[in-house]
């Protein structure tokens, strides 16, 4: 049941989610990136799991075991390989300053903070809570989306969209655990393809910046 | 068999014959199977919607095709018996036409399979008992005759007319499944006896009789809504041009009558005066340019206009009616509408197909390249001019008996509620007056100038008459305007049961009335005898033409024609269309669609000849479409660029998107 610390801890997981994706947003080097995704996927796992204890809900487990072991092992291991495999160490250029995108970012947050409680005044608090952090996160999974250039930064600005997602369905209750699994599985399968499409790139271009792929369509910019 | 299942085995035989066409069609005796089995369908539709239609039986059924949890329905009542028995009977006449007509085909490969497609397409519509099945069997109605018109692509005109037509036929169903979306509510219950018995906020009424009078409207031919029907009509085969003119637009009078009288239920105050007012405006508008246009067939396409403006008027006078509760001036409005639509349906076929008898034996439909095809076509002449009489309702055909009631149903407007109807029904009487009028003028000139006088151009000089296939189809059309200009009561009476169903009162029994007179509201008031004017026209004219022939003198004496103290030879010297419809051209046409007349006239000693130009403008597509469709052009042009911009782009647009919807959302709430 819903007493104070544990709404306490809930909100506390979810904030620290939101911080570590404003992390993402500063880290200007491919391997601490990843491994700040990492750290992602793992407050992830943790605020998961504390809503499975607290909502007395045991499928949820397996949702934080998922995300655990998927998406802060394989998936940030996996990201490392490919890296060295294509041999890019150097910094990755932000199209907007790191002072911009934080201020943008926290302007995001003010927004879903103020929108979710709103519009969801008369909900459970914890899953009111749970819902604005899980829009903070998505939002600043699309800002870094929408301010790297290169191909592995928009991969993880995705992945951690998608950690948000997963959170707002955590909040809910009684969502069922094979649409979970099934998210989770989604994720999984859009990393393959996504990582056979950027060695693909590569092949054809040498580079993973995605400029390469404006300049072959004949773009100007 | 009950009706609803044989008609539904008459539509799948139809169906059927549509699958061989697609493989046979170019073989010789493919339209003979093609058009024999239409015809056998229409002739027994035609059977089953009349034996409905004089019993009264209703039926229903429902097949599981379509949306799941609805099926697709289909049930007969007296009002789809009626119009089942218009379609099936221009369906009938059509196919016995084709039979003939079809052999001069030159692409029979592009319309064999797309006609009974077309004719199933119709009587679908007119069957359906939920909005799904009505709406797919629409587009199927609209998409086959698209293809019909576009039979003969090769002609640029042709392919222009098929576009106007798919947009203005995609619009008027969208516009259609708009006004079923907000009666079926959010409930979403499609079947028509759910939405009949629905309650709605008046407001969204108001807004589905709106957007179904624009999409029946848009089918029908309604001004402004009509553009594309005098392209389209003509540009397909003639026998499919009658089809579409005759009996394609009642299958949307019938769409907006359904709507609109049974499952709306009471509509708005204005309803009316809009109906009364668009009516009017269409009526007067189509015939105009039938006065002016030189092309047969575009000609009686704008005559249409005129008579769906006819039908238009004479429903929105029936819901005024209704509206006061005065249920016997609203039977006997609603009744005119409904006749107007059977005389329609026959008069229209009829000239169409003596339109395309003219033009499989000169080549042409200009009419300045006509003329004197009164001696080598005596037939379809005879028959055209009974088309032409009773197109400008004259006694004794039928078209005089519909105007007449639409008349007597104006004439009791006064005893009308609303001082705004009061005033707007005679205003539009006044209208139709002047369409009638107009419409006389109209077929005066175009039998006078295509069949009489000399021959303006060899091929005219040179045609030979209609197979007799054809003359049978246009003789039996000839025969029942005739029928049903002498007999009206039985008409009358056969429709007494669809107007009780929708306007709760019914004229007058006319069966057991003396002489087989009709009395629209009671003896004192007024009443029409058509036989009784049939036999005095034929009496009189036969003593005339005895008394002509006895007392005259015998000698013969040879004349010139048209010799006006002028006695050139050449054929150009005769009234030519165009000389015809000057003096509406000056009047009206000045104003209405600014036309503009130009002489040059080269100074003396100048070799060259005198020269009259002449411009006409339609106003409704240079005023409301042309901007509109360069509006949609310049606003594609910038969107374009949309198409055209970097991953990275695409992912800001999304995010600026998503956040200001998130900002509307933290403002507004």
């Amino acid at each position: 049941m819903v007493t104070a610390l544990s709404f306490d801890i809930a909100h506390m997981l979810a904030g620290g989610l939101v911080l570590v994706s404003f992390m993402l947003l500063y880290q200007d080097r491919l391997h601490g990136l990843i491994n700040t995704y990492a750290l992602h996927a793992l407050v992830l796992s943790a605020s998961v799991a504390w809503q499975a204890w607290a909502q007395g809900a045991p499928h949820l487990y397996v949702t934080a075991a998922v995300a655990l072991l998927f998406k802060a092992l394989v998936i940030p291991l996996a990201l490392h390989r490919i890296i060295r495999r294509l041999g890019i160490h150097r910094d990755i250029e932000n199209v907007v300053g790191i002072g911009l995108t934080m201020l943008t970012g926290m302007g995001l947050v003010a927004l879903s903070m103020v929108v979710m409680l709103r519009i969801a005044a008369d909900a459970d608090p914890l899953a009111r809570e749970d819902l604005a952090m899980a829009l903070a996160v998505v939002l600043l999974g699309l800002l870094l989306m929408v301010t790297r250039r290169n191909a592995i930064g928009q991969v993880v600005g995705f992945m951690s969209l998608e950690n948000g997602l997963v959170l707002a369905a955590a909040g809910a209750r009684g969502m069922p655990l094979v649409v979970e699994i099934s998210v989770a599985f989604s994720v999984l399968v859009a990393f393959i393809v996504i990582g056979i499409v950027l060695f693909r790139i590569r092949e054809r271009f040498d580079t993973v910046d995605i400029r390469a792929l404006d300049d072959f369509r004949g773009e100007r910019r | 068999m009950q009706a609803t299942a044989t008609l539904l085995t008459v539509v799948s035989a139809l169906l059927a014959v549509a699958v061989p066409a697609v493989a046979l069609s170019r073989r010789p005796w493919a339209g003979t199977l093609v058009y024999g089995v239409s015809l056998a369908a229409s002739l027994a539709g035609l059977g089953v919607a009349l034996a409905a239609l004089l019993a009264g039986a209703g039926s229903e059924l429902t097949l599981p095709l379509g949306l799941p949890w609805i099926g697709a329905r289909f049930r007969i009542d007296a009002l789809s018996a009626f119009f089942l028995a218009v379609v099936n009977l221009g369906g009938a006449a059509a196919s016995l036409y084709g039979l003939g007509y079809g052999r001069h085909e030159e692409a029979p490969h592009r319309v064999l399979p797309f006609y009974p497609v077309f004719l199933a397409g119709m009587n679908l519509v007119v069957l359906a008992d939920d909005a799904f099945t009505f709406l797919v069997s629409w587009e199927f109605m609209s998409l086959a005759s698209w293809a019909l018109v576009l039979a003969h692509h090769r002609e640029a005109a042709n392919r222009q007319a098929a576009t106007v037509y798919l947009v203005m036929a995609g619009f008027g169903t969208m516009a259609l499944l708009l006004a079923f979306g907000l009666l079926a509510g959010t409930g979403g219950e499609y079947g028509f006896s759910a939405i009949r018995e629905a309650v709605r906020d008046p407001a969204v009424s108001s807004l589905a009789l709106v957007l179904a009078l624009v999409g029946a409207g848009s089918k029908a031919g309604l001004a402004p809504l009509h553009v594309w029907l005098p392209l389209a009509h003509p540009a397909a085969p003639s026998h499919v041009s009658a089809l579409m003119s005759g009996v394609m637009t009642k299958v949307a009078v019938y769409g907006f009558v359904r709507i609109v009288f049974d499952l709306i239920g009471e509509p708005a105050w204005w309803s009316a005066i809009l109906l009364l007012a668009l009516g009017g405006g269409t009526a007067v508008l189509g015939i105009l340019h039938a006065l002016m246009e030189r092309d047969l067939k575009r000609l009686l396409a704008y005559s249409t206009i005129e008579n769906i403006g006819i039908v238009f008027a004479c429903l929105g006078l029936a819901l005024a009616f209704r509206a006061d509760g005065m249920g016997w001036a609203a039977a006997l409005a609603l009744t005119a509408a409904l006749f107007h639509v059977l005389n329609h349906s026959l008069f229209k076929s009829l000239l169409f197909f003596g339109a395309g008898a003219v033009l499989t034996a000169t080549g042409g439909r200009d009419m300045e390249r006509l003329g004197g095809l009164i001696h080598r076509m005596p037939a379809t002449a005879l028959f055209f001019l009974a088309g032409s009489i009773a197109i400008s309702a004259l006694p004794p055909f039928n078209g005089f008996i519909s105007e007449w009631l639409a008349f007597q149903a104006i004439l009791q407007s006064p005893e009308l509620g609303g001082w705004g109807l009061k005033i707007v029904v005679p205003a539009v009487g006044g209208m139709l007056a002047l369409a009638a009028a107009l419409a006389a003028a109209c077929f005066v000139r175009a039998f006078g100038v295509s069949f009489l006088g000399r021959p303006r151009t060899p091929e005219a000089g040179t045609a030979r008459e209609a197979d007799r296939f054809s003359l049978a189809a246009m003789g039996s059309l000839a025969l029942l305007c005739l029928a049903a200009g002498t007999l009206p009561g039985f008409v009358i009476d056969a429709l007494a049961p669809v107007t009780r169903l929708l306007v709760g009162g019914a004229m007058p029994l006319q069966a057991d009335r003396p002489w087989l007179s009709i009395v629209p509201i009671a003896e004192s008031r007024s009443s029409y005898n058509g036989l009784l004017v049939f036999a005095f026209i034929v009496l009189s004219a036969s003593l005339s033409a005895f008394a002509v022939h006895r007392l005259a003198s015998s000698r013969l004496r040879r004349a010139p024609a048209w010799d006006c103290g002028f006695p050139v030879a050449g054929a150009a010297t005769q009234y030519s269309a165009g000389g015809f419809a000057q003096p509406f051209r000056r009047i009206f046409g000045t104003t209405v669609f600014a036309a503009r007349e130009e002489v040059t006239m080269p100074p003396p000693g100048d070799m060259r000849p005198a020269r009259l130009s002449l411009a006409i403008h339609d106003p409704v597509w240079e005023r409301a479409y042309l901007p509109l469709a360069r509006a949609v052009d310049a606003l594609a042009g910038r969107l374009n660029r949309l198409q055209f911009l970097t991953i990275r782009r695409y992912l800001t647009l999304v995010f600026l998107f998503l956040v200001a919807l998130l900002l509307v959302l933290a403002l507004w709430t």
